[in-house]
């Protein structure tokens, strides 16, 4: 058991730490570190332009995308390569969240699906963030429940016609281009009747509508269709096999490993290391000790756990089912510490001021984004679901709609 | 990075295994439970005839010196089991003080014993129902011989040497005292556990022997001890987590009710996967221990105490929610739900229970600021 680099990716650390140091935008790094929970900070620049010219710098270099082959902007690394450019990247890695969905989700479902001609046109434009893309999944009918999606797409000629309404789609706004599951035939069972394309964003037809959250910001998106026209040539799959597909694409939703998962724990003990209370500083208090350990082994338990995931990449295996607990645990860890933060403030707390608040408000701003983390990508209790169903191998919930045409389904409304 | 044990050391685990499900099924942890026996004394004869208690004790004193790692393999699968044996109280206690702490002539007559078994250690340090104050200790030790009363000494009732916390002229200090030295009775106690003998202990008079050659250390050598012991405590509660959850999983699996397996209602369903997590950031928790503790490395109080508090956690949860899959069944003597239930609330509060732990964990974090 040792915690040391192979001397080859010893090699490749410092290959990768020499190249981030020569290039990377250091006038930022210190806006980027203080950057609070769901808000970039990027100090006065635009923050697009700020991700987009160093994704496009890293690019030039082969140090974007670093799994994809090259012939599609990638460097063919190996997936412990991957791991350690993230760890490297570091605070600039904060950069890249308006690339994750293209690069992460949308660019291997290309890969898997795209003619090659669409694969050497598309995916060198998504891995140097000169093309940004999203992925038009969920429905206001279709969210855990996926498969329940609405949006129809008719076959017209050799176009599709797209009629129907997505939700929650993150970056849609920036987005060039986007992956579009739609139902193609509700006279069969609901997985059954799907169907995949990409679509380019400005197609007459499509409107997108920033959804104003709760923490007064619009990451989300409603989109709407009316009509829009697809060629069939961006059909991704069989006509029916959406489904399939789609799970191509959210396998790929997969923790970025090396990177870190956000959990509150910094800041919550840099907080009570100095908050007084009692004539005393907080941390000094049995109560706050108590949790300050409980979020400790918690924060400690995800880093150690992404340490045998990096293990077993090393070695080239498959990391192993634990790697499924990361947002499960953050996203109500960083709730709770939240609360807990601000409840130690008093009063006086409730002010949500980047100015005036501890911290530039980074409490606040994790109290009004934390709800958000437990449903995007899989709410806890789908996460739950997914824990028990597959890793412990329970037997499936009872469906109401198995084997039921999509047609014959209960809707409630 | 290699964050994972080694071929070898994963192989003892499975032989160890493998002994336990032959001679330490069921019926083998009851005959303990119900009295009928102090200890399961085929499986300590087989764990000694493997060498195990010699585990992590250097050759040169009788050991096999195949390192704390595989130690800690072998805790996970003790704890698994829930055996019934002084494993903890002999090996991760007393040998290992002994190899820290004692002089050349006590480790040269000590591990040797200690290694092959034929010798039991146990370690006395609770007075009362408090966390012991060491710098106030009613067992005293003068002219070499202590006096006073020790309370819930696990493993007292079969042990043949206790390493007895005593004030002396220099302040506390751990002592040697043979059990069948004039001036020790001992008396069993009935526990949470009854697997595990557990007695009080009054000594009048008894010859005490100081460990190593300098008094007054007791305070420092239990801290140092219980750092390096928690780490395998650890993975005997890791072990039993995952046997308790196992057994939830099993159980919901086949019981019907309503119709369908209950595993499918997402009310368990849920609770089996929190009891899951739990586990998993102990057992990542655990293993980073394990390196710190193999390694002597400075992040050792940090790295044992954060494994220590969620392997307690973990432990505790997954024991107390087997019985609530098992529903009524898990109330009754007959199912095993209750021997994990026993044996992860016994284990927590050896060694100091969770807020002890959690202190310690606070004062090893490194400065925030």
């Amino acid at each position: 058991m040792d915690f040391n680099d192979t001397p080859a990716e010893a090699a490749f650390r410092a290959e990768a730490r020499a190249w981030i140091q020569a290039n990377a935008p250091r006038q930022l790094f210190e806006a980027l570190s203080s950057s609070t929970f769901g808000g970039l900070n990027t100090g006065g620049e635009d923050p697009m332009q700020a991700a987009k010219s160093w994704q496009k710098k890293k690019a030039d270099a082969g140090w974007a995308c670093l799994l994809w082959p090259q012939e599609y902007g990638g460097r063919g690394a190996t997936p412990i390569q991957s791991v350690i450019w993230n760890q490297e990247e570091g605070v600039y890695g904060k950069l890249g969240g308006t690339f994750i969905i293209g690069q992460g989700m949308c660019g291997p479902t290309m890969m898997a699906y795209a003619s090659e001609e669409q694969k050497r046109r598309y995916l060198p434009k998504i891995a140097s963030g000169e093309e940004i893309w999203c992925q038009l999944f969920s429905e206001p009918h279709g969210g855990s429940d996926l498969a329940g999606l609405r949006t129809r797409a008719e076959k017209d000629g050799d176009e599709w016609v797209i009629n129907g309404q997505k939700i929650w789609t993150s970056g849609a706004q920036h987005s060039d281009y986007g992956i579009l599951i739609t139902r193609t035939d509700p006279t069969v069972a609901k997985h059954k009747g799907l169907t995949m394309f990409f679509l380019d964003m400005r197609s007459p037809g499509v409107d997108i509508r920033p959804i104003k959250q709760v923490n007064g910001q619009s990451g989300f998106n409603e989109v709407y269709f009316d009509n829009v026209r697809i060629p069939d040539a961006q059909r991704l799959g069989a006509v029916g096999d959406g489904w399939r597909v789609s799970l191509t694409t959210l396998m790929n939703e997969r923790l970025a490993i090396g990177g870190g998962i956000t959990t509150g724990f910094p800041d919550i003990h840099e907080l009570v290391s100095s908050l007084p209370i009692d004539r005393d500083t907080a941390i000094s208090d049995p109560a706050v000790r108590s949790k300050l350990a409980d979020w400790y082994c918690k924060a400690a338990g995800l880093r150690n756990t992404a340490s045998r995931a990096i293990s077993a990449l090393s070695r080239g295996e498959t990391p192993g089912p634990e790697n499924s607990i990361g947002k499960l645990v953050a996203g109500g860890m960083m709730q709770d510490i939240a609360k807990f933060a601000m409840d130690l403030q008093g009063f006086g707390a409730v002010v949500n001021d980047p100015a005036l608040s501890e911290g530039a408000a980074r409490f606040q701003a994790m109290l009004l984004r934390s709800p958000a983390v437990r449903i995007e990508g899989g709410t806890d209790q789908i996460l739950r679901n997914i824990i028990a169903e597959r890793v412990l191998g329970l037997p499936e919930d009872m469906r109401a709609d198995k084997g039921l045409p999509f047609n014959r389904i209960p809707t409630g409304n | 990075m290699n964050f994972d044990f080694s071929e070898d050391e994963k192989l003892v685990r499975d032989q160890t295994a493998r002994l336990l499900a032959d001679r330490c099924d069921s019926k083998a942890v009851r005959e303990v439970l119900e009295g009928r026996a102090p200890y399961a004394r085929a499986v300590w004869q087989g764990l000694c005839e493997m060498g195990l208690p010699g585990t992590a004790i250097p050759e040169a004193y009788g050991g096999v010196e195949a390192g704390y790692l595989t130690l800690c393999l072998v805790a996970q699968a003790l704890g698994a089991a829930v055996a019934p044996t002084p494993f903890s109280s002999s090996v991760y206690l007393v040998a290992e003080a002994v190899r820290l702490f004692g002089t050349e002539a006590q480790k040269q007559s000590l591990l040797p014993k200690l290694a092959d078994g034929s010798c039991i250690g146990a370690l006395a340090v609770t007075e009362g129902r408090t966390e012991p104050d060491l710098n106030a200790l009613a067992c005293q030790v003068r002219a070499g011989r202590v006096s006073g009363n020790k309370f819930a000494v696990a493993d007292g009732g079969i042990a043949d040497v206790l390493l007895v916390a005593a004030g002396g002229d220099s302040g506390a200090g751990l002592y040697l005292v043979s059990t069948d030295a004039a001036g020790v009775t001992r008396s069993r106690l009935e526990t949470v556990d009854p697997t595990r003998d557990t007695v009080s202990v009054a000594f009048s008079d008894a010859a005490a022997e100081l460990l190593g050659d300098t008094g007054g250390q007791g305070a420092a050598q239990l801290a140092r001890l219980y750092d390096r012991a928690a780490v395998l405590f650890a993975f005997e509660q890791i072990g039993g987590a995952q046997s308790a959850l196992d057994m939830a999983v099993g159980y919901a699996r086949e019981r019907f009710a309503f119709g369908r397996p209950i595993g499918s209602f997402q009310g368990l369903k849920h609770m089996m996967a929190d009891m899951y997590v739990a586990l998993k950031l102990a057992e990542s928790n655990c293993y980073y221990a394990a390196w710190a503790l193999a390694t002597d490395a400075p992040e050792l109080p940090l790295a044992a105490a954060t494994a220590r508090v969620s392997a307690t956690q973990a432990y505790q949860l997954c024991s107390r929610d087997n019985i609530q899959v098992h529903g009524g069944m898990g109330f009754t003597w007959e199912f095993d739900c209750h021997l994990y239930y026993r044996r992860s609330n016994y284990l927590a509060l050896q060694l100091g229970g969770l807020s002890v732990w959690e202190n310690k964990l606070v004062n090893a974090l490194p400065s925030a600021a």
